[in-house]
């Protein structure tokens, strides 16, 4: 009896915390919107199965605990009513699974003028890389990095050139631009994780992955690793500046391209080889 | 071989089994530490899981004083921290839940629930048993190397597990890893044999469909374990080569620290594939295991047979099967293909539909029953709650879109610790509270079990209901501190305190428990054949606790399925499976009403 009074107010507890929590979804700034509303149908056909079957349970309790002289009713199965729970059990998979897919499509497929941004990870921080001019990232590899080289620009790939270098952990993105985000590690895994961009992924090094998103609101906000890495897992901390789109290019401007960090010598010496 | 063995083997003989037909052992060494009586061999594996679990409970709350009470605990530093986090999750999932369901619960009900008198290979089984505890000291000595234990987190991701910049690397990597392959050649012997003995060995006329649904569970999850814990395996050797001999499976070029590590075109994402190919059905080496356990004890203390038996048959062989084609949803944003997304997402969707079921039926056999509301009974109905709120969070992280925003964060920690921490644990203690009369001969103290119900039942919810918020609101997993993270509330502080007094309280608790299980052994009031009124064939044998080779002279004869509660007509509310369909319940052997009528 007292397991009935239990789950009763645990249930009321559960919605009633559902309610007054002051801890819920930061406001979101990205065009992941529908990511939301697809979490939020999941709350409602997840909270009412909780809130059915723990009262179920609850009522079941009470009417059915053992007094004196009580008997168990004997009933091998009901076809009937089995088959009739699995089919109301795949009608709400379908109506959480479908949504669910439908934004997905939408979260791989980025469109095709996005910006491009290459994130670099590293125990424990970050860096960013924007094309430059020709709109073409240069290619980068292990064997090109150095202290003085974190990003491991091969110095002899023209499209490396004019690459933006972002040496800094502090990212500034244009607001209402979409923006796919390449995710390079130099060493371990980590993950690219704004809380208010709902989108993330990890960084894997020895091959690039991305993600997609629009930022949609301007702010600073903050950058975490969310996969972990090591001691400093919890400190590896960066901004995202989102701006309006001449702020964005004003600061894009002052950062340096490959070619202004190299060396005077190494940059003659190149521009004389081609 | 004995006199009454020949006569055993003879006995066996129509079944075509010999299971059993060793030797009684009559010497101390041969009876209670070299012994291969599955009974023995169960006790063993249950102590030394218990006891090791017992150091995880404790890492538990070392990890949740650090994070309700940042930095109060001197000791306790990023990397200690990490190697905590570590331990606490590969010492429940592996040492503590696998071994205590297969080895434990396995080994002690199997031969007694299909009527065998032992295992079918008992000296394979007792090598299980020390293999095992080989596994456990090996994983034990990283508390005690140089640099102490690995601290890449449970799932041991590389380059991380391996690379300077983890807490670890030196040998604890190694002993962990090492610890893994010793395991598994354990559970492969275990298993084989827990596999074998269910097909072999039963008494005449326990076909598969009159089995009970412990036998069930447990079944299907030694073939998972058999055929998931290879994936584990090569794995774990596969990364001690890169460790060791530096060879790249799972590394490819990297700059580590500043050096450039001659490691080259080795993918980390194949160890994540393989780690989760044998991690998913890990997961349901848990929980079949516990849904079999929960059947039989809603069943027996609700004196209502399961509804729909062959359902909850077909399910678990259906979640068993899909269990192997779900492991990428652990990896929806590892950077693996992400058209993957879709069939994964799919797949760990429909296996809620087998679930789900048998959650009905669980329900369903309460539901004009005459609940008894003993402790093993508190225990099962409190799995169905906590059962359900993880698998339908898991619904959340299963679909891959909703997954990306709660990845990683403490949607995820209370996602699993409900589903498969919390539910398996309150299985454990209701089947310990269940079968415990039949290991010792005497009941647990009900008082004691009522007060270690509560604290846990109702701590566990107050730990990981509200930490399901603090994963919506974004908080990410595996940090050590959240100071200066401006999106964090100060408020989400003072519930990590709330949470770590709620798991202090919890942790503590289960001395409680530990006290009764030593008290009640030799203090406990003594339990008679069939405190439950139970149906199925261990509590039908002629000794409590049973002797050596289960049956005496003859073995049992099994005539109905396991589940013939208050049957119309029936005299009494439960008919044994021993008992033929002809003889009136009434005439049912060793069964004794005033013995379990007195545990309403």
């Amino acid at each position: 009896m007292a397991l009935a009074i239990a789950l009763i107010l645990i249930v009321v507890a559960s919605v009633l915390f559902h309610f007054v929590s002051p801890w819920w979804f930061t406001p979101i700034a990205s065009n992941w919107d529908l990511l939301d509303d697809t979490i939020q149908v999941t709350l409602v056909i997840t909270g009412a199965v909780f809130v059915a079957v723990n009262l179920f349970i609850a009522w079941a309790i009470i009417r059915y605990r053992h007094r004196p002289g009580q008997r168990a009713a004997y009933e091998p199965e009901s076809p009937k009513l089995e088959s009739g729970l699995t089919a109301v059990t795949t009608v709400g998979i379908v109506a959480m699974l479908a949504p669910g897919l439908y934004v997905y499509s939408d979260m791989i497929n980025a469109p095709k003028d996005a910006l491009i941004v290459e994130v670099l990870g590293q125990q424990w921080q970050w860096r960013f890389r924007f094309p430059g001019a020709d709109g073409r990232l240069g290619v980068s590899d292990t064997r090109f990095m150095s202290g003085e080289r974190p990003f491991g620009l091969d110095p002899d790939d023209p499209y490396g050139r004019d690459d933006v270098l972002v040496d800094s952990p502090e990212l500034h993105l244009p607001l209402g631009k979409p923006v796919t985000l390449l995710l390079r590690s130099r060493d371990v895994l980590h993950n690219f994780y704004v809380p208010q961009f709902r989108a993330k992924m990890d960084l894997v090094p020895g091959t690039v992955s991305r993600f997609w998103l629009t930022p949609t609101r301007t702010g600073r906000f903050e950058i975490l690793c969310a996969e972990l890495c090591g001691i400093g897992h919890y400190n590896m901390r960066g901004y995202v500046i989102v701006e309006d789109e001449a702020a964005f290019h004003g600061w894009l401007a002052t950062q340096p391209s490959f070619a202004q960090t190299l060396p005077a010598t190494t940059a003659a010496a190149l521009s004389l080889r081609r | 071989m004995t006199h009454a063995d020949t006569a055993d083997s003879h006995t066996d003989s129509h079944t075509g089994s010999h299971a059993g037909s060793h030797a009684e052992p009559h010497s101390f060494w041969t009876k209670y530490v070299w012994s291969q009586d599955h009974k023995v061999i169960a006790i063993q594996y249950s102590l030394t899981a218990i006891a090791v679990g017992l150091v995880a409970l404790v890492l538990s709350n070392l990890m949740r004083l650090q994070l309700g009470f940042p930095g109060a605990v001197s000791f306790i530093d990023p990397a200690s921290y990490y190697q905590y986090v570590t331990m606490h999750g590969m010492i429940m999932v592996i040492y503590l839940l696998t071994a205590l369901f297969l080895g434990g619960f396995g080994n002690y009900l199997i031969p007694l629930m299909v009527g065998a008198r032992d295992m079918v290979f008992p000296y394979l089984n007792m090598l299980s048993y020390w293999v095992y505890l080989l596994a456990v000291v090996v994983l034990m000595a990283g508390f005690f190397v140089p640099g102490g234990p690995t601290g890449a987190g449970w799932t041991l991701y590389p380059p991380q597990a391996i690379l300077p910049g983890t807490p670890g690397t030196e040998w604890g990597i190694v002993l962990m890893l090492t610890s893994l392959v010793i395991f598994i050649v354990a559970a492969t012997m275990g298993g084989l044999n827990y596999v074998t003995t269910v097909l072999q060995a039963r008494a005449r006329g326990m076909t598969l469909l009159r089995m009970p649904l412990t036998v069930w569970g447990i079944f299907v999850a030694s073939i998972l374990a058999l055929l998931a814990f290879p994936a584990l395996f090569v794995s774990g050797v596969m990364m001690l080569f890169d460790k060791l001999l530096g060879t790249s499976f799972f590394m490819p070029a990297i700059v580590s620290m500043g050096q450039t590590l001659e490691h080259s075109g080795g993918s980390p994402v194949l160890f994540q594939h393989l780690f989760w190919f044998f991690g998913h059905p890990e997961v349901y080496i848990v929980a079949l295991p516990a849904f079999g356990i929960i059947s039989d004890l809603i069943s027996t203390h609700a004196r209502k047979n399961i509804f729909g038996y062959r359902m909850m048959v077909w399910a678990i062989v259906a979640i068993g099967g899909l269990s192997f084609v779900v492991w990428a949803h652990h990896m929806y944003v590892s950077g693996m293909n992400p058209y993957f997304g879709y069939f994964f997402a799919t797949t760990t969707l429909i296996i809620a539909v087998p679930t789900a079921i048998k959650v009905y039926n669980w329900i369903l056999t309460l539901w004009r029953g005459d609940i008894h509301l003993t402790v093993p009974m508190l225990f099962a109905i409190a799995f169905i709650s906590t059962f359900v709120i993880g698998g339908l969070t898991g619904l959340f992280l299963g679909n891959v879109s909703v997954d990306i925003p709660l990845s990683d964060t403490y949607f995820v920690v209370a996602h699993f610790h409900m589903v498969m921490g919390v539910s398996p644990i309150l299985a454990i203690f209701g089947g310990i509270y269940h079968w415990y009369p039949k290991v010792t001969g005497r009941m647990l103290d009900e008082t004691l079990g009522k007060v270690h119900f509560w604290v846990t039942f109702l701590g566990t919810y107050a730990i990981y209901f509200p930490m399901h918020y603090l994963g919506f609101l974004g908080m990410p997993r595996r940090y050590y501190a959240y100071e200066g993270y401006e999106f964090i509330p100060a408020s989400a502080q003072t519930l990590n305190a709330f949470i770590t007094v709620a798991a202090l309280i919890v942790g503590v608790c289960q001395l409680v428990f530990l006290f009764n299980l030593a008290w009640s052994a030799f203090r406990g009031k003594p339990a008679g054949a069939n405190p439950w009124g139970a149906t199925t064939l261990e509590w039908q044998t002629p000794d409590t606790p049973p002797k050596h080779g289960n049956w005496g002279a003859e073995l049992p004869v099994v005539h109905r399925w396991a589940y013939d509660y208050s049957v119309p007509g029936a005299e009494r509310d439960f008919i044994p499976q021993n008992v033929p369909q002809s003889v009136s319940p009434s005439e049912a052997p060793d069964a004794d009403p005033a013995a379990w009528e007195g545990h309403a």
